[in-house]
């Protein structure tokens, strides 16, 4: 049997797993959600939520990985081979996002290109919306294919393809550690050249003041745990996947710790920059910061470009602005495929060329469904549905597990056992008890929302068509992996101790 | 911008940064 693959360095590793967690979300989600729960106050559920649920679930990840040296069904199915389909379903979430998400860095990729020219003129909504996405009327009209975004994604595709085939340490931690300082610098510099223009302290201002009354409102602490569980790649394969690469003796609890701070503290400063530019547009265009606030796809690829029109040297703000968006993207999506591409290697014993190339192929096939003009309603529902019910259902089963059904202490205890400092009981109580309880809340609420209202207006054909066919087939697919014979030696060692049974 | 602003600003980062550096310190501290 092959030995399997390492990193290179405790570096390399943490810049990788970074590289994982800060994605698109850190930029466009996290800050118009605090301005919108609270603002300033938000930061206490939030960093409350960090430390009770972000901290704990990462060294649990880190920790399974790391004790059973292998992606995500392999080390369920180590636990007890009956657990394997929940790996498989993890897998399957990843892979739904894998398609979609690198639409959306083929979207940066190309807006990269057109900071350089000004491309989306004076109407960036029109020119979005129409010109470059060819929008049609509805989700079942899916319109015809955008060359240029498929161009784009393409390029995307063959980026992670380039890094995953090149292995854990000449292309996964070489492409994080090439990325991640560049996107620190890049937003940096865009941050400490904004924060200048005039109305941006008024920006960040709005941010950060704090409305602690808002603390009293359940939805902002449901929020503020709900923005912790997406923002860190966890529950769904992929920190298992990169700790399944880590040497035996490796640090877990500092590294665990390292990633969620820094994580969380690029999220502040993603903060003050948009907001110092929604703060700046706010005051040229005279009106109140409410009017120019959001978050998500508008935010990034409509009002930042209009803002960028009224900046001096809108090539450089808007070059450095998406150049970061398709830093923090790509090191995400290769972090996403990474964690597929393990699972197959892991289960059927091939190599990582072929299926590194099987899978980005197969990939680029599935994603050019998001490069139609119909795409972007697509997008949204199946963004939605892994998001809401894919990537909360499979943390919350994984979380379940772990805490319920086997001896989380002795994941504790292997935690410590590697680690610079040892975490207390504080830790299983975390994940028990409060982890599980928010999560299933969350799940509970979802599923409720979208049984009773029809997400986004969609008609019950497109969420039927986009979003639930989706889940099932996620499902579906995890079983049937499951139920398929492997390699020889796949996961055959079963560790009885955390199931309480030595 | 206001002083509550900047304490809540200041909590955000000082809380996140100065964790990841404690932690870098605790990484380094332990390769000696």
């Amino acid at each position: 049997m092959t030995q399997r693959e390492q990193w290179g360095s405790r570096l390399g590793f943490i810049l990788a797993a970074v590289g994982s967690a800060i994605g698109l979300g850190n930029i466009w989600r996290f800050p118009y959600m605090a301005y919108e729960n609270g603002g300033g106050a938000f930061l206490i559920p939030y960093l409350f939520a960090m430390l009770t649920a972000g901290i704990p679930f990462m060294i649990l990840e880190f920790t399974l990985g790391h004790r059973f040296r292998g992606s995500a069904p392999k080390a369920l199915a180590s636990i007890g081979r009956r657990w394997e389909w929940l790996g498989w379903i993890q897998v399957m979430v990843a892979t739904t996002i894998a398609v979609y998400y690198v639409a959306v860095v083929g979207w940066t990729i190309s807006y990269t290109g057109f900071a350089l020219s000004g491309a989306w003129g004076e109407d960036p909504k029109a020119f979005f919306f129409g010109e470059f996405l060819g929008l049609t009327s509805g989700a079942l009209e899916l319109g015809s294919l955008r060359p240029t975004i498929l161009g784009a994604v393409a390029l995307a595709w063959a980026v992670t393809w380039l890094a995953c085939v090149s292995g854990v340490r000449a292309g996964i931690e070489r492409a994080g550690k090439v990325l991640m300082p560049v996107l620190f610098l890049l937003v940096l510099v865009f941050t400490l050249r904004v924060v200048w223009l005039d109305g941006a302290a008024q920006g960040v201002n709005w941010l950060f003041t704090p409305d602690f009354s808002r603390l009293t409102d359940y939805r902002v602490w449901v929020a503020a745990y709900g923005q912790i569980f997406f923002t860190l790649s966890v529950g769904f394969a992929i920190m298992i996947a990169y700790s399944s690469y880590l040497p035996a003796r490796s640090d877990i609890n500092n590294n665990a710790f390292m990633t969620v701070f820094i994580n969380c503290g690029f999220s502040m400063l993603a903060g003050v920059m948009i907001f110092s530019v929604l703060g700046y547009m706010a005051a040229r265009q005279g009106v109140p910061l409410s009017e120019v606030a959001g978050g998500g796809v508008g935010l990034a690829f409509v009002t930042i470009p209009t803002a960028i029109n009224l900046m001096p040297m809108p090539v450089f703000f808007g070059t450095l602005f998406f150049l970061s968006l398709t830093m923090a993207g790509m090191s995400s999506h290769i972090s996403i495929v990474e964690a597929c591409i393990s699972a197959f290697m892991d289960k059927f014993g091939w190599s990582r060329k072929t299926t590194a190339t099987s899978l980005c192929l197969a990939g680029f096939v599935i994603s050019s469904v998001f490069c139609l003009g119909g795409g972007l309603y697509v997008l949204d529902i199946v963004d939605h549905f892994a998001n809401n019910l894919g990537i909360l259902g499979v943390a919350l089963a994984e979380i379940f597990l772990l805490s319920w059904l086997c001896r989380l202490e002795v994941v504790r205890e292997h935690a410590n056992s590697v680690s610079e400092f040892a975490v207390g009981a504080w830790w299983t109580i975390c994940l028990r008890y409060l982890s599980v309880g928010i999560l299933a809340l969350l799940v509970v609420l979802n599923l409720y929302g979208d049984l009773t209202a029809p997400y986004g207006g969609y008609g019950s054909t497109e969420l039927l068509a986009y979003g639930w066919t989706v889940i099932a087939a996620c499902v579906l697919l995890g079983l049937a992996l499951r139920a398929t014979s492997g390699r020889p030696g796949f996961a055959v060692k079963h560790d009885a101790s955390l199931r309480g049974e030595s | 911008m206001s002083a509550s602003a900047i304490i809540m600003m200041c909590v955000g980062f000082g809380i996140t940064w100065g964790g990841a550096a404690l932690c870098l310190r605790i990484a380094l501290g332990a390769r000696g």
